[in-house]
């Protein structure tokens, strides 16, 4: 499929706009069943959604089970197991027993939302908000990315076989079809990707005044301390070989970007990185290729600076056909060149040097706020420091890339990174509006909030306002004219 | 060091300046401590209680607003804030411990908030006061380097802020700039980490489109038409106490919850019409015009909005209580409107002023379809006796926020969110939810270098896939066996 006509898209979007005000998508047993049915989609279509993501990026299929289905299918049943609690709403705190009656947090959902994914995670990021967004009770558009083509043909098919196509489409197309969607009023965008699209996506919402969510990039570090058992060493090399190149390698926005390492150290960390690739993989298959000949190419200039070039300790060579690139470690990179201000989003890993550790605060200090830093330490001072005097959409200490997994922290950016958080209750409320209710009733009355106001009134008000305000009401209560 | 609100020309240069001014002092570090926050917190207040009169004085003459009014809905509002602020920021500042997933053990996680970095705050003119310092209050407490940018419209307040504040807070780290679109463009082009703005639609469409150009996240605190639906099963004397005070009784109608329109049934109309007017003679006397209890129109621009709502044809026909007007004192009387036709302007634009009219179905229900046609809008109202009724109204009309039987006071209760929806603009704060909304939630997860399974990394195998499969539906056995770190080798 590839242009939508206006008129096609006019339809779809008042059909989906007519469901979500008939009511269907609010109630308990609609969400429940979608997610079900997603459920039974991730199981019984795992070989089509292992073929798809082998033919968009030639994935190997653990991979795809432990990066996308599984991960989903933890984020179903949790959504599943916890959405009642979700939709109930709490009560708010009342100070005093009679003003207000009582007041409460009633979550609704926003009504009609639009998804777009990115294509390194293509059923991933497609699927993970649109748990949340079924779970709020909104009905949604996913435009999967058309850099993953197939991918995205796998939705397009299989999302009508098990969603309620009423409330959920999937609209294929390349970059004119996403400007298209944009014209419409949405009642929020969430959108993954990089900021220079993140900005067209914002400008258009800006329009409707609707709210946004970017999930962005950055550039995220990973900080190795010195570790002094070797089994450490060994376990933190693992976590880095793969936080770097195990999950689409590279292409990954939490992937980590580059590393510091003490200087007296990078030599052994060096070798250990070496080994630990030459184990991890032993064969091309499994590691996943650069995505386009237009990302390959990229990567490539990346090497070009003949600084940069120099700087290479293992790896380094290209194959144009096969768009593959070597997984490639460099030294000391100078910082102004690309490869150290733009985010690499590919299987080139800088190193760089510092005299202690902890300079890399001051290093980190007034750049773009990644999407995570990754810390390798013992020290807990250290690590102190670092949540303290870092920013960033997340921090990890002696691992990487896990954070993705754990529903109970939020996942987004901040600053340049983004803004929005999902995953777990975080998704539910990024799709929910939390609306207040306050009820009074009708036997207490304040008479001095009525005008006409004079001198008395104002002292009254004055005297008592001596106690806090809420003591200044408790006592109002008591008193009627 | 450039003069603080100053008559020297504010251009882009002169932003840039201020911003990496700003930027510098939160970089190192300034505004991160509690003790800065409740410093600076502690010095609001002080300068609310010395300053009261000065505060006052320019509510007045800015709106004419009565002193009770400002002292109730503006002064003592904010001192609430504050004070709320300097009990709870303790706690609010604490990391959270959140419980960590079955997948990433063993490992702990917490939410740390911290403050987002420098942020830009610009107020509206109808609450000068409080609805300036309600988010600043939020975003130094989150620790933040603020700039406030007070509305041109409120001029007196505009000039006293920019006057008073300085003396009391850091101004290495807080600053007041005066002016109007120049400004506020100069303002705009700047890169913020977070901008929070309450007004109208119009112009948050053009500072929405600023910050996309940074990816700055906004907060707009926008209007609409807030309805109040009265279903005949009530106690009119009340109700009508209740209406007027929030209508009139809030800047003569020039606030963003103030009841915007009434619905009620054909039957019910002129009971209510006649509670209504009674009220207001009680309240402001036959002769509104003199009582002292009702604020002015703010300027000349917005007399004009409002006498053309007025004046359209087949409104001014309708007008069944007041209708007088006095351009040279800014004044238009308490103004009561029955049916105006549902596409006249009155009916389509967020009124912002002392005309209410009213709009008549069948039977109450019906009035769920009339708002529910119309953008959703900041605050919705109902007046009833009817449990059924109010619950339905509660579960399926979308607003920002939703009170029953009353008007008005969903802004002093501060553990409720206040902000809107859809076309009422997104974000919310008060309270708590001020803090968190000029704070990032870090989420911070650690591990140790335990439980290494072989299983997550390359080369992959069908076991391993297996034991993925395992571990993903949490089989104990799998996991005790994966925290062991079985199998050791490949």
């Amino acid at each position: 499929m590839g242009f939508m006509e206006s008129v096609e898209l006019d339809s779809l979007v008042e059909e989906l706009r007519n469901t979500f005000e008939s009511g269907k998508t609010r109630s308990f047993a609609w969400r429940k069943a979608q997610l079900k049915s997603l459920l039974k989609l991730l199981e019984e279509k795992e070989e089509d959604i292992f073929m798809a993501l082998h033919k968009d990026l030639g994935k190997h299929h653990v991979e795809v089970f432990r990066d996308e289905i599984g991960v989903l299918i933890k984020s179903v049943n949790y959504a599943l197991d916890n959405l009642k609690s979700w939709m109930a709403g709490k009560k708010a705190y009342i100070p005093l027993a009679a003003f207000p009656s009582s007041a409460e947090i009633v979550p609704e959902p926003l009504g009609v939302l639009l998804l777009f994914s990115s294509w390194n995670f293509p059923i991933g990021l497609s699927l993970e908000p649109l748990i949340g967004a079924i779970s709020a009770g909104n009905a949604v558009v996913l435009k999967p990315s058309e850099i993953a083509p197939a991918s995205s043909e796998f939705l397009a098919k299989n999302i009508p076989l098990y969603l309620d196509n009423k409330s959920v489409k999937v609209v294929q197309g390349c970059q004119k079809v996403g400007e298209q969607l944009l014209q419409y009023k949405w009642d929020k965008i969430f959108f993954t990707g990089s900021s220079r699209v993140g900005r067209i996506v914002m400008s258009a919402a800006a329009k409707h005044l609707t709210p946004v969510a970017l999930e962005l990039g950055g550039k995220c570090p990973a900080i190795i301390d010195s570790l002094s058992s070797s089994k450490d060493r060994q376990a933190a090399i693992n976590r880095v070989v793969g936080g770097k190149w195990g999950s689409c390698y590279g292409q990954v926005c939490i992937g980590i970007d580059y590393l510091f390492v003490e200087e007296k150290f990078v030599s052994v960390v060096i070798e250990l990185l070496k080994a630990t690739i030459k184990r991890f993989y032993p064969k091309r298959e499994y590691m996943t290729k650069i995505v386009t000949k237009q990302h390959f190419q990229r990567l490539s200039s990346l090497l070009k600076d003949p600084e940069v070039a120099g700087s290479i300790v293992y790896g380094g060579s290209l194959d144009s056909d096969a768009l593959f690139i070597e997984p490639t470690i460099l030294v000391n990179p100078p910082l102004d060149s690309e490869i150290m201000t733009e985010e690499i989003f590919g299987p080139l890993l800088p190193i760089i040097t510092l005299k202690n550790i902890e300079d890399c605060i001051g290093f980190l200090r007034g750049k773009p706020k990644p999407l995570a830093i990754y810390a390798f330490t013992h020290n807990e001072n250290f690590k102190k420091r670092l949540i303290a005097e870092t920013s960033s959409g997340s921090i990890i200490f002696n691992d990487a890339i896990v954070q993705y997994l754990c529903d109970t922290i939020p996942f987004g950016g901040v600053g340049a990174s983004g803004f929005g958080q999902y995953h777990g209750k975080f998704s539910f409320e990024l799709f929910s509006h939390a609306k207040p209710v306050l009820r009074r009733n009708f036997w207490t009355e304040f008479t001095f909030r009525y005008p006409p106001w004079d001198e008395s009134k104002l002292k009254f008000m004055r005297l008592l306002y001596r106690f806090d305000y809420f003591g200044l009401l408790l006592l109002m209560l008591g008193l009627k004219r | 060091m450039e003069e603080l609100g100053q008559k020297v020309s504010f251009d882009s240069k002169r932003a840039k300046e201020m911003v990496n001014e700003l930027r510098g002092s939160f970089e190192e570090g300034k505004t991160m401590g509690y003790e800065w926050r409740v410093e600076q917190l502690k010095a609001i207040l002080r300068m609310i209680n010395e300053r009261e009169a000065d505060f006052m004085a320019a509510l007045h003459s800015n709106l004419s607003k009565p002193y009770f009014e400002s002292f109730l809905h503006e002064i003592s509002l904010v001192r609430a804030s504050c004070s709320l602020f300097l009990k709870q920021l303790k706690h609010w500042m604490k990391p959270v411990k959140v419980p960590a997933a079955i997948t990433t053990y063993p490992s702990t996680a917490h939410i740390v908030s911290e403050p987002l970095g420098v942020v830009l705050v610009i107020l509206t003119w109808n609450y000068s006061f409080m609805l300036s310092l309600e988010p600043v209050i939020g975003a130094i407490a989150a620790g933040n380097a603020v700039v406030l940018k007070p509305s041109e419209v409120a001029p007196a307040t505009s000039a006293i802020f920019a006057k008073i504040f300085p003396e009391y807070v850091d101004n290495s780290c807080i600053r007041v700039v005066e002016g109007a679109i120049h400004e506020t463009t100069a303002l705009l082009e700047q890169r913020w980490d977070k901008i929070f703005y309450t007004g109208n639609s119009r112009v948050a469409k053009i500072i929405m489109t600023a910050a996309a150009k940074n990816l700055t996240p906004v907060i707009l605190e926008l209007g609409g038409k807030s309805p109040v639906v009265v279903d005949p099963d009530c106690d009119l004397k009340i109700v009508a106490k209740r209406i007027v005070v929030g209508k009139w009784g809030c800047n003569n109608g020039q606030a963003c919850v103030s009841p915007d329109y009434i619905i009620t049934t054909k039957s019910f109309a002129p009971q209510l019409v006649d509670a209504l007017k009674s009220t207001l003679e009680g309240f402001y006397g036959k002769d509104p015009q003199q009582s002292k209890d009702l604020s002015r129109i703010v300027n000349s621009e917005h007399f004009g909005r409002l006498t053309r709502l007025l004046d359209e044809d087949r409104v001014y026909d309708n007008v069944v209580h007041g209708g007088q007007r006095d351009e040279k004192q800014l004044f238009i009387a308490p103004t009561i409107v029955l049916d105006a036709p549902l596409d006249s302007l009155i009916m389509t634009e967020e009124i912002f002023g002392p005309l209410l009219p009213i709009t008549t179905v069948n039977k109450v229900e019906d009035s769920f379809s009339v708002i529910k046609s119309r953008p959703k809008p900041l605050s919705a109202y109902l007046f009833t006796k009817n449990k059924k009724l109010e619950e339905k109204f509660a579960m399926t009309i979308s607003a920002g926020g939703i009170l029953i039987n009353d008007t008005t006071l969903q802004v002093t209760n501060p553990d409720l969110p206040f902000g809107g929806v859809g076309e009422s603009g997104f974000g919310s704060y008060h309270g708590k939810f001020s803090f968190d909304a000029f704070s990032h939630k870090k989420g911070v997860l650690s591990r140790g270098f335990g439980g290494e399974t072989p299983a997550r990394y390359p080369p992959y195998t069908p076991w391993k896939q297996a034991l993925l499969r395992d571990l993903i539906n949490g089989s104990i056995i799998t996991l005790i066996l994966a925290l062991l770190g079985w199998p050791w080798r490949e």
